[in-house]
């Protein structure tokens, strides 16, 4: 079982490299990109096959080590 | 004052903090990351600056879910002193022993000088022997130094007097200017500048030096 997880800087903190990114497509003649979040995709290959058990064990996965939740947020898709 | 300085794959200022705990009169015990627990009669442990696994998904993310950070874990418990420099720090707050987390240097650069602290509160057993407001000249070598609380806990910061230090003036975007920061029992301190290059006459400043030896004199008189 395949599973995805996005992680993100949680809404309200600053994001220095979003906004060095929108700055560049700027120079880059890219008018009009008002905004620039930079997260990650962390791909995980499961031996579990069970969805909903799946879904449990990568949320522990992203409490414990993947996300630091104290400026992150996460989110997780079970494919 | 029997100190222990962690060595993760990817450190590089464990040396030179062994040396510093030496010359301020502490034994040192090097421990290695994979150990699962510190020498028994351990005071003081001392986690080094560097690149702990490479930097991987976050400044110090996987030492401090290393097999010995729970033996540092359960010491900060009983209450011993931990002492956090640089990525360090960075595990420190990946641990929670310390809040808040080091993000990205606000202007993305790398920053590798000396710069100038001040000494917000001398309630430690690492700043008590410096002057409240005291300017010390200390290097940085940092990447991730760009230290975010919410305002809620910078707020609570400032009231239970956490703040160890500041920088004199801003160099990387950290809420409040927080060059380092206290546990809630005052016992974990961690710090982005490194203490340990400015420790000796040779490094071109000793205003470090007073940290090590505030804690061999806070350990003796216990």
């Amino acid at each position: 079982m395949k599973a995805r997880v996005h992680v993100m800087l949680k809404n309200g903190v600053l994001d220095p490299q979003g906004e060095a990114v929108r700055h560049a497509l700027g120079t880059l003649g890219f008018a009009g990109v008002n905004g620039v979040r930079q997260g990650k995709v962390i791909e995980l290959d499961l031996a579990e096959t069970d969805p909903e058990a799946a879904r449990a064990q990568v949320a522990r996965m992203c409490e414990t080590l993947l996300a630091n939740t104290v400026i992150e947020s996460y989110t997780v898709e079970i494919a | 004052m029997h100190a222990a300085v962690i060595t993760f794959p990817g450190s590089n200022c464990d040396r030179d903090l062994v040396t510093a705990f030496e010359k301020a009169g502490a034994r040192v015990s090097r421990v290695w990351h994979k150990d699962t627990e510190l020498p028994a009669d351990v005071d003081v442990v001392g986690i080094p600056g560097g690149f702990s696994f490479g930097d991987y998904l976050r400044c110090g993310a996987i030492a401090a879910n290393s097999p010995i950070s729970r033996a540092v874990v359960a010491h900060a418990g009983r209450g011993g002193y931990v002492l956090g420099i640089c990525n360090g720090f960075q595990v420190l707050t990946e641990t929670r022993l310390l809040p808040g987390a080091l993000m990205r240097n606000a202007g993305l650069k790398f920053i590798c000088r000396t710069v100038e602290l001040e000494v917000a509160s001398t309630d430690s057993a690492f700043t008590a022997s410096y002057g409240k407001g005291q300017r010390l000249r200390v290097p940085v070598a940092h990447h991730d130094g760009n230290y975010t609380v919410g305002a809620d806990l910078l707020a609570q910061l400032r009231d239970e007097d956490r703040i160890a230090f500041t920088y004199a003036t801003p160099i990387n975007g950290s809420t409040g200017d927080i060059a380092g920061v206290l546990s809630e029992n005052r016992r974990v301190l961690g710090m982005m500048p490194h203490p340990e290059r400015a420790a000796e006459e040779a490094h071109g400043s000793t205003d470090g030096r007073q940290i090590f030896a505030g804690l061999l004199d806070a350990l003796t008189a216990a």
